[in-house]
């Protein structure tokens, strides 16, 4: 890719090059991370801007396109809610990391671990005596007012006593440099993924300069939490089954659940793929039900049990509570961590650090005042433009009100809210005073920022992640650091004082591995989703063929008729006849085939095929899914209005049939032969064997034999070149239809579509308690024999003027019972998923 | 007195139900005044799995999964209970509920301390101005506590309609308010949500209650229900109980099953059913009185 030049050649193409005192324009009252108030550089970034300051004329243009496109290549993205573009948008990273000193790093990391510890105990003392509250250091509402406490967890007895296993803390820089708590995520801490994804790139994009500046690395915080997970594992102690439990593709950070899915090996879940039995969580797979050790939780805790917890979770597992009452499956975090998500608590930390630990709080929060005392909230409605306003529990994406940014009639307004119910309320000291570079356009600009710090429980202990991952405000006055809302993310480095030993994600235990070919354990919505993925690959890959051999012809100069032809495959397309001529005909064929508006025809086939990547994103590779995304952006963004519309599409189709052969050349050259391959490839069977009698009925039930129109069918049904090879020009209607029916050699046919499903589902497990266990089998044996049986001489053989009644039947018959034969499977398979429904709001009311 | 009481529900399915989770709540709590002196839970088909324990309310439960393929659910609790009166309190005398009030938000004592919990707002009860308004008659200057709630207690069962059917479970306590109509566990709400928007502590109890015959008829088993009521926390005298339904206080006639915030925390089952619908249910209860105690 060609780096993209600007005009003034080379001195902007590196803008760091003229120095941070010229160029750098901080205009902030407070301090900056890489600059002093003098504008002299601080020390540990000294060694970063000269490495930068080093690079060749063109090599920072470079380098940061690089990054761009690693971040384009590996698919990192992430959904914004309440956006109708907003599934996938490319992740933002700013070509500058932050630097933090090690030493100064320590500090922080020691205030850390401390404030995970007390989190901890303070969890375990909530859900168990709750002293802290019986004791006076917490306001009772706090607890019991707090819609995240979940009175079902009351008195859990957890694995090692321990309720946190991963936690987060949003840190800030205020203005006398100190680094504090803005907010404790202890849910499910999102960003872990992002923040190795962020390296990966950064580091690839910027060699040299990573390790010179010998920046810490982020695996061994990976590496801890891995093991710590593993020691939960309640049985199956040797090798036990780990999954990440997710809301699904919907959710925000889905390609990060995917992405540490992939990373971590564990086997990426949603609710409906587990199921409870005699209190044990099991996850539902081809081969049966697998038991599940441990859950790596993303979903919220209240969503997690429909039965006791929120009534109506379509996202949750029936039964779980009880499974980890029994002590049968361990969930990381705890179900009922959010509780302290809440900001209420942010003032009582010093006293409870005291009350459970006897320490001194290490690591301040931001100055926060809880309402529910009087003498607060009349200090806090007094300040309210200086303050910001928070609820005091966990909220679903409710923002902070900015006091400063309202009228005096919204600040009233504001003001009756939190007089109606001041124990909902906090309000928090702005800060964020500390601003950081990141490269704007092609300028260095200070952005406020924020910290997200992870730490993973370790022992009796935690393990702090050396980097983490930070977010800038979108402008230098904004004050609200969101990636929803168009902020950035950065990388950031800890500095290491001496040289860094790398580590590896590999098990460093002496014991060897035991090797597996399983396969056995697919899930069962997995294999759908794959079937369905076969499917609609071939879907578009048909229909394609077929617009392109229709347009083509439509377009056609070379003398022969071909009227006929486009409308017998116009109305093949379109499953319905066609009517106008000339360019109208073009227009409204294409118009009607790429089924922009009514989400049909291409488009609709496109889209489900994105959808369907998205969902299998952890189960197809890398290179898989980003053909998958070429394909939707190729097809979506076609500009139907141009003046001559049939050439601009034979291309779009052109690169669509070669790209998807690119697809299933992948999945035939790099996917193993297990399980998920053979429903893959059944999906694409099917549809393939629907699609060639589908069309044929379509198009060769007409008496007359027009010879462009048999050019065109085995155009379309790519066996052109088989044909002239055993026929050479000779087009007889009956050969044709043998060829793309019966021959079992061209893998093009009917027939060897069939014989390949055959062998699929010989090698699949088979439940042998299913009522109609061969029902499959039974289909496939009737289909392949009444092909074999076929004579096509007579069947095509109909008299000049009248249609080839039987051979239409033949072929309705055959579609009919591919479409029964996809059924059967699909009983067969994915029955397992079946939803749960609750039994009304409850079973029984009280009447009387 | 003491009571034998049969509780049956039954639940039929649209298809055979290959696996269902469910969670009761049916067994009469111990208390002061109420001792259990015998319990049997019979679910048919046979569960599974079945586990018993408490939950944070300190009321009994029983979770049970039918792993095999079942379209039709019963489940049928008996017990035998013996109640004693409670009371009777001097509803004229204790302390005002001015007093109650500045107790109940200053003190450090663990139980009451506790009864705070019942203060908050909960599912089914949120804070409501309007509702304190109502209330607030009953309340006047120097009046005692217990004597505001009774009064406020009959107030309701004066002023609402008892209307089996009316309401739904999400209808809100405003909705019933200003319907002036509905069942038990609607007035129960309502007088929780006037208790707790002014301030109190308040906390629902689910159960059953006798109804006697006519005088010279014989009882009609199965004529019973469940009920509920209300429980009020008085420091100095502890949790006293009010039913608005019928606007009295209990005594030896109600027979209590469970308490928590609101119906959410002690509803008598709630299941998950994997693969199905139901179809229909039929819920009957019967208390009948064996001995005077």
């Amino acid at each position: 890719m060609p780096v993209p030049t600007t005009p003034g050649g080379v001195e902007t193409d590196h803008p760091l090059r003229r120095g941070f005192a010229d160029n750098y324009g901080i205009d902030s009252p407070f301090p900056d991370e890489m600059v002093r108030p003098d504008r002299s550089l601080r020390p540990h970034w000294r060694e970063f801007v000269s490495m930068l300051d080093d690079l060749k004329p063109g090599e920072f243009g470079h380098r940061r396109e690089l990054a761009r496109r690693l971040i384009h290549q590996n698919g990192v993205t992430h959904n914004v809610y309440g956006d109708p573009n907003g599934l996938d948008r490319p992740w933002s990273l700013d070509f500058i990391p932050l630097l933090i000193a090690g030493a100064h790093w320590d500090s922080i990391s020691e205030g850390l671990i401390q404030r995970a510890r007390l989190l901890d105990r303070l969890l375990a003392d909530l859900y168990g005596p709750a002293d802290t509250v019986f004791s006076g250091v917490l306001p009772p509402e706090l607890l019991w007012s707090n819609p995240g406490f979940l009175r079902p967890c009351h008195g859990i007895r957890l694995p090692q006593g321990r309720w946190l296993h991963l936690y987060a803390a949003d840190l800030v820089r205020n203005e006398t440099g100190q680094f504090e708590v803005l907010s404790d995520r202890t849910q499910a801490p999102s960003g872990a993924g992002y923040t190795l994804e962020n390296r990966i790139v950064l580091s690839r994009a910027l060699p040299p300069v990573f390790r010179q500046c010998r920046v810490q690395r982020l695996a061994p915080f990976f590496v801890s939490l891995r093991e710590t997970l593993a020691e939960l594992a309640p049985a199956n102690h040797e090798n036990p089954r780990i999954v990440l439990y997710t809301p699904g593709p919907y959710n925000e950070t889905y390609f990060e659940h995917s992405f540490l899915a992939r990373y971590l090996g564990y086997t990426l879940v949603q609710g409906n793929d587990l199921t409870v039995r005699d209190t044990i969580v099991y996850m539902k797979t081809l081969g049966g039900l697998q038991r599940v050790d441990v859950i790596l939780r993303r979903v919220d805790d209240n969503f997690c049990d429909p039965l006791e917890l929120l009534p109506d979770s379509y996202l949750g597992v029936p039964g779980l509570l009880q499974a980890i009452r029994r002590g049968n499956v361990a969930v990381a975090n705890a179900v009922g961590c959010g509780v302290l998500q809440a900001p209420g608590f942010l003032p009582f930390l010093p006293a409870v650090c005291r009350y459970l630990l006897g320490e001194e709080l290490k690591l301040p929060s931001v100055q926060t005042w809880w309402c529910g005392h009087t003498e607060i909230l009349e200090f806090v409605t007094q300040h309210l433009p200086e303050l910001v306003i928070k609820s005091a529990y966990p909220t679903q994406g409710e923002d902070p009100v900015f006091g400063q940014s309202l009228t005096r009639e919204e600040l009233s307004a504001l003001e009756q809210k939190i007089r109606a119910r001041p124990a909902h309320y906090v309000a928090q000291k702005q800060v964020m005073a500390c601003t950081t570079p990141a490269l704007i356009g092609e300028e260095v600009q200070p952005r406020r920022f924020v910290v997200r710090s992870y730490l993973s429980a370790y022992g009796d202990s935690y393990t702090v992640m050396n980097g983490g991952l930070s977010r800038i405000t979108q402008s230098n006055d904004s004050l609200v650091v969101s990636l929803q809302k168009g902020g950035r993310s950065k990388d950031t480095w800890i500095l290491s004082d001496g040289p860094v030993s790398p580590v590896t994600l590999l098990p460093s235990t002496t014991q060897p591995i035991a090797i597996s070919r399983g396969g056995n354990d697919l899930p069962s919505r997995l294999a759908e989703d794959l079937f369905w993925l076969g499917r609609y690959a071939e879907r578009t890959d048909a229909q394609a063929r077929l617009a392109r051999g229709t347009i083509a012809r439509m377009i056609d100069q070379t003398g022969f008729d071909s009227a006929h032809a486009v409308q017998v495959l116009g109305s093949a397309c379109r499953n319905k006849p066609i009517r106008s001529t000339g360019a109208e005909l073009e227009r409204e064929f294409i118009e009607a085939m790429l089924g922009k508006a009514k989400g049909e025809g291409l488009c609709g086939s496109v889209s489900n095929l994105h959808r369907l990547a998205r969902v299998l994103r952890d189960t197809i590779s890398t290179d898989a899914w980003r053909i998958l995304q070429e394909i939707y952006r190729a097809v979506f963004n076609f500009k139907t209005g141009l003046s001559d519309p049939a050439s601009g599409i034979l291309e779009l189709l052109d690169n669509l049939i070669v790209t998807l052969a690119a697809f299933a050349g992948l999945a035939s050259d790099s996917m193993t032969r297990g399980q998920a391959w053979r429903f893959l490839d059944i999906g694409r069977r099917v549809e393939r064997a629907s699609f060639i009698s589908r069309f044929l009925r379509d198009s060769l039930v007409e008496p007359d034999t027009d010879p462009v129109l048999l050019e065109a069918v085995l155009d379309i049904g790519d066996s052109s070149l088989t044909y002239r090879r055993r026929y050479m020009t000779h087009l007889e209607t009956h050969a044709v239809a043998d060829l793309l029916l019966a021959d079992e050699t061209n893998p093009r046919s009917v027939a060897f579509q069939l014989a390949l499903i055959d062998q699929h589902l010989g090698a699949l497990p088979r439940d042998l308690s299913h009522p109609d266990r061969n029902h499959d089998q039974r289909l496939l044996l009737k289909l392949r024999t009444s092909i074999q049986l076929a004579d096509f001489v007579e069947l095509c053989s109909a008299a000049s003027g009248r249609e080839r009644k039987e051979f239409h039947a033949m072929l309705s018959e055959i579609m009919e019972q591919i479409g029964q034969l996809s059924e059967a499977i699909a009983q067969l398979y994915f029955s397992h998923a079946v939803v749960s429904h609750e039994i009304g709001d409850a079973h029984e009311e009280h009447q009387d | 007195m003491k009571y034998r009481v049969t509780h049956s529900t039954r639940f039929g399915y649209d298809e055979a139900i290959p696996l269902s989770h469910n969670v009761v709540r049916v067994k009469p709590r111990e208390h002061e005044t109420q001792t259990c002196l015998q319990y049997q839970l019979l679910v048919l088909p046979a569960p599974t799995v079945r586990n018993d324990g408490f939950d944070y309310f300190g009321n009994h439960v029983t979770w049970f999964s039918l792993q095999e393929p079942h379209t039709v659910l019963r489940i049928a609790a008996q017990s035998e209970v013996q109640v004693l009166p409670s009371g009777p309190y001097e509803v004229n005398a204790g302390p005002t509920w001015e007093q109650v009030l500045r107790i109940l938000n200053i003190s450090p004592d663990r139980e009451i301390l506790a009864a705070r919990e019942f203060v908050y707002e909960s599912p089914h009860v949120p804070w409501s101005k309007e509702l304190a308004e109502f209330a607030r008659r009953s309340f006047p200057a120097g009046r005692p506590f217990l004597a505001c709630v009774l009064d406020l207690t009959k107030r309701i069962h004066h002023d609402f309609k008892f209307l089996a059917g009316s309401t739904e479970i999400d209808t809100t306590v405003e909705e019933v308010f200003h319907a002036h109509q509905g069942v038990c566990q609607d007035f129960a709400h309502v007088q929780i949500c006037c208790l707790r928007s002014l301030g109190f502590s308040a906390r629902y109890v689910s159960g059953y209650l006798v109804t006697s015959p006519p005088p010279g008829k014989e009882r009609l088993a199965g004529a019973d229900a469940s009920h509920a009521w209300v429980s009020v926390f008085a420091p100095g005298t502890g949790w006293v109980e009010f039913d608005p339904t019928n606007g009295l206080m209990p005594s030896d006639g109600h027979i209590t099953l469970a308490w928590g915030r609101d119906y959410d925390d002690v509803g008598p089952s709630r299941g998950i059913l994997i693969g199905g619908q139901r179809h229909w249910m039929d819920v009957s209860v019967d208390v009948v009185p064996i001995e005077p105690c």
